[in-house]
């Protein structure tokens, strides 16, 4: 997508090819454990809730705030699907609406306050961490309730068809990667097209080549590794259409434009007409949804709800967002971004495990590649800008 | 010519290529209060700058002789050392602290880290005394009126030994009681020996305390006037002048039905309700209009334009609007646009663009519906609606994705306006639309405006620069103290008018 101009592109490339570098890097010291089929497989599973909190709070970092609260939603919210489902033995459907219709309402509530009532982001969400930690343990009465519905754990840990093998390999997966490859394609092509249609000047016809080459290569190259073992995780395509639609909103729509005006400059979003107080209202009702989401999700892989789901997920997705080139400031980051962050992290903590690295000096690499990628981005941006 | 304190020589500055001050010279005599008259723009405040090390030596040319020897300030600090000290319009006090805590702010008495309470109370209750202000020293600033505020500031001038004072309008939000109090004080200092040199544009101020008064225009020093010889026609003179370039396009009015009127306005201030900022305030638009509006900074004219366009500014707003003869509710901004109605701010960095993004981005901001569907944006008509208004209003840039911070204050104005221009209004208000900007890009900002005006849109134009509110009005208003006390026909429009309607209007206030 070439809608953030060049210097925007520059960066997020840098932060992909880190990526890659990564990747390749680890790659190498575990001795290729971490492409085996089984751990790419793990990868994509163990960091879903990350990659889904990351997209939500991507809007609120555009607008120049965060969201504290969300590793205590997410307990809340898996705290009262289990009580839903297990304590009262509701249809599974019925409690999933109903949960993340919750996570909706505690996000309109923490919105209001930061929207209508002024109050600074930081401290509503602050007081949400705490009120939905509280209540977690309300519910639970400090005790782990368990197990789930299969139908449930399903949508965390299950896979698309996983029995349908040919030759070892999962059909449906190899089908999926072929078939979003040519989506992909066909896309680019269209756009291409409505360029030409326009009077454009488009990019060279190699240069598109190249790019379609790599992505279509990247697609079926992983696709192919999850074919190897049980196929195409359910949470894998929850996730790359909630990525799909969320890059479309906020790339394609008046909706994502207002929230990008409104972390750029506030007073002239309003002055242009801006309804700012709704757009900050909806951010958070969407965050609060993103997190009950993940709350399902992380109830439903641990097959348990528990007191301590979700302590400190508020941090990775912050963390997830600053690394993807997210800006404290307001106003700048992409969903993509923000999801490639996610990924930085996530193969940092699979690849360190593998190799046996403590958790605690886990944190500490952790904690320096966050400085690093800030660092790298503003050091970036003040050359770019004039001032 | 005794007994010179002040003398400033030759002194020349520009910000960017753009003439500020060109050879100014003015000569304070000691123990004088001394007067400096001019519009806006004038060149005041970037005098009483350089004077005081705000633009440090070296960004200007010139000499600066103070007490017989030739001084080179770097910063405040350096020139506060001399003993000359500033007092600017905006007041820099810090609301919630205590009087004591702001008088010695930055020179805090007791030892090198710790601050001695008593030292600083004691001493503070002496300056207040000096001053004529019978306040507690622990008094919060926050809980006094701006007349007292103003006496702190004095006060902590004091308390750094100061020998020459600069007032910068400080009488201008003070009622006539504070203000006499005020210029009384400033005569008692001067008993005391100090120099005083007091911006106003308050003429009767001028003649009341006064030695003598120094005019500057267009960033000159026309002439130093003794207190026997002031008059106001002399100072409107002075500070108008005479010279007429044709700096303006010329344009052929065709002025139609009135399409807008505001009937009863009144505004009050955000932050303090009580505070009247427009008061009773009634007008009426044309189609195909220049409409302008003349003032002082602080007149009220950006806060009638802002609460009108959707009630951006103030609190309780009462009155009624009109267009095309029906009544209309402007609640919002977004009511305000869909009525045809477009205000590009004074301010373009803080209310007018997102300087983080493109050119496009901005330009689209307002008009976001007319280019999407069902909240869909069309990025490929985005980009051919955005280099449309780029190649009409002429915006140098190397494409439409570069982004506005790194654009010139002139095409950064022209991007302003290229997004209200997109929104196709019918009323087009224009508060300062040629501040900081070089004139080639003025120029071609006004044939814009002649050519909105041409199409039958009508404008209000707000600007200080009268040369230019008079070249490209077709009538004005004349706004002071937030209510208009004069309309000024066509065949009426002369500086003299202008400066004369103001002036009397602060007389019978005060």
């Amino acid at each position: 997508m070439k809608s953030k101009g060049f210097s925007i592109n520059l960066r997020q490339y840098g932060m992909i090819i880190a990526l890659v570098f990564i990747i390749i890097m680890f790659g190498i010291t575990t001795g290729g454990i971490l492409f085996k089929p089984m751990n790419v497989s793990n990868i994509i599973m163990q960091n879903a809730y990350v990659l889904i909190l990351a997209v939500g709070m991507l809007f609120c970092i555009i607008t120049g705030n965060v969201d504290l609260s969300i590793g205590s939603v997410v307990a809340f919210v898996g705290a009262v699907s289990a009580v839903f489902m297990v304590n009262w033995n509701m249809p599974v459907w019925m409690a999933v609406v109903l949960s993340l219709l919750i996570g909706a309402l505690v996000g309109a509530f923490q919105g209001f306050f930061i929207a209508y009532v002024k109050i600074p982001a930081f401290i509503v969400t602050l007081g949400g961490m705490l009120i939905f930690r509280g209540l977690t343990m309300v519910i639970l009465k400090g005790q782990t309730i368990a197990p789930f519905d299969e139908s449930f754990q399903f949508i965390a840990s299950g896979f698309l068809m996983k029995g349908l093998k040919v030759g070892g390999l999962n059909t449906l997966s190899i089908l999926g990667g072929a078939l979003v490859s040519i989506l992909f394609i066909f896309f680019e092509v269209v756009t291409r097209n409505n360029k030409i249609k326009y009077n454009f000047e488009v990019s060279p016809i190699h240069y598109m080549a190249i790019k379609i080459a790599v992505i279509v290569a990247a697609i079926n190259v992983i696709t192919y590794r999850l074919a190897q073992y049980n196929g195409l995780p359910i949470i894998l395509i929850i996730m790359a259409l909630l990525i799909i639609i969320y890059s479309f909103v906020a790339g394609q729509t008046i909706a994502g434009r207002h929230v990008y005006a409104l972390g750029g400059n506030e007073k002239a979003a309003k002055l242009s007409g801006i309804k700012t107080q709704q757009v900050m209202f909806w951010v958070y009702t969407n965050m609060g949804l993103l997190s009950a989401f993940a709350g399902l999700v992380v109830a439903g892989r641990l097959n348990a709800a528990t007191p301590k789901a979700g302590n400190g997920y508020e941090l990775d997705a912050i963390a997830a967002c600053y690394i993807g080139g997210a800006s404290a400031s307001g106003g700048i980051g992409t969903i993509v971004g923000a999801i490639v962050g996610g990924l930085v992290m996530g193969v940092l903590n699979n690849g360190m495990s593998i190799m046996g690295v403590s958790v605690d000096w886990q944190q500490v690499i952790k904690g320096f590649v966050l400085l690093t990628a800030v660092t790298f981005d503003i050091y970036s941006r003040s050359k770019s800008s004039p001032k | 010519m005794s007994d010179i304190i002040l003398e400033m020589k030759n002194i020349d500055k520009d910000f960017f290529g753009v003439k500020a001050l060109s050879n100014v010279n003015i000569a304070v005599k000691r123990n004088e209060i001394h007067a400096i008259c001019g519009e806006n723009g004038a060149g005041k405040s970037t005098l009483m700058n350089i004077l005081s090390g705000v633009y440090p030596y070296g960004s200007y040319s010139g000499t600066i002789i103070f007490e017989g020897k030739e001084v080179t300030f770097k910063n405040i600090k350096d020139s506060e050392k001399e003993g000359i000290v500033i007092i600017h319009q905006e007041l820099a006090l810090v609301p919630y602290l205590s009087i004591a805590e702001n008088i010695f702010m930055g020179n805090e008495q007791g030892g090198k880290a710790i601050i001695d309470w008593n030292k600083t109370r004691s001493k503070a209750k002496g300056l207040l005394e000096m001053v004529g202000l019978s306040e507690n020293p622990n008094t919060l600033i926050s809980s006094i009126g701006v007349g007292k505020q103003q006496l702190v500031e004095i006060a902590k001038a004091l308390s750094k030994d100061v020998k020459l004072l600069i007032l910068d309008e400080p009488t201008a939000a003070l009622n006539d009681e504070e203000s006499n109090k005020l210029l009384g004080l400033l005569c008692g200092l001067q008993e005391k020996g100090i120099t005083s040199i007091l911006i106003s544009h308050k003429i009767n101020e001028i003649t009341k305390v006064c030695n003598s008064t120094t005019i500057i225009r267009d960033g000159q020093t026309i002439e130093t006037i003794d207190r026997a010889e002031i008059t106001e026609d002399r100072i409107i003179k002075g500070m108008v002048g005479r010279e007429i370039v044709d700096r303006y396009p010329k344009r052929d009015s065709n002025i139609l039905e009135t399409v807008f009127e505001i009937k009863g306005w009144n505004v009050f201030n955000p932050e303090n309700e009580h505070e009247k900022v427009i008061s009773d305030v009634s007008f009426h638009l044309k189609k195909g209009e220049v409409l302008g509006m003349a003032g002082l900074m602080g007149a009220g004219r950006t806060e009638l334009a802002m609460s009108i366009f959707g009630k951006s500014y103030g609190q309780k707003i009462s009155g009624e609007a009109f267009i095309n003869g029906k009544k209309v509710k402007l609640n919002s901004v977004g009511a305000a646009i869909s009525n045809g109605i477009a205000y590009v701010s004074e301010d373009r960095k803080n209310y007018g663009l997102i300087l983080i993004n493109s050119i496009r981005e901005n330009i689209t901001l307002p008009n976001l519906s007319k280019i999407s569907e069902r909240g869909v944006i069309n990025q490929n008509l985005e980009i051919r609606e955005s280099e449309t208004y780029r190649d009409k209003l002429k915006i140098k840039t190397s494409g439409i994705n570069q982004l506005v911070a790194s654009l010139s204050g002139g095409n950064q104005q022209k991007v302003v306006l290229s997004k209200w221009i997109m929104s196709e209004p019918d009323i087009l208000i224009l508060d300062e639309p040629t501040r900081g900007i070089d004139v080639g890009a003025k120029y071609e900002i006004y044939q814009i405006i002649n050519e909105l005006a041409s199409q039958g849109k009508s404008i209000i134009l707000i600007s200080s620069d009268m040369p230019e509110l008079l070249g490209m009005s077709d009538r004005v208003y004349v706004i002071n103290e937030g209510r208009i006390v004069e309309e000024l026909n066509e065949g009426e429009l002369s500086q003299e008018n202008i400066m004369r309607a103001i002036l009397r209007s602060s007389r019978e206030a005060s």
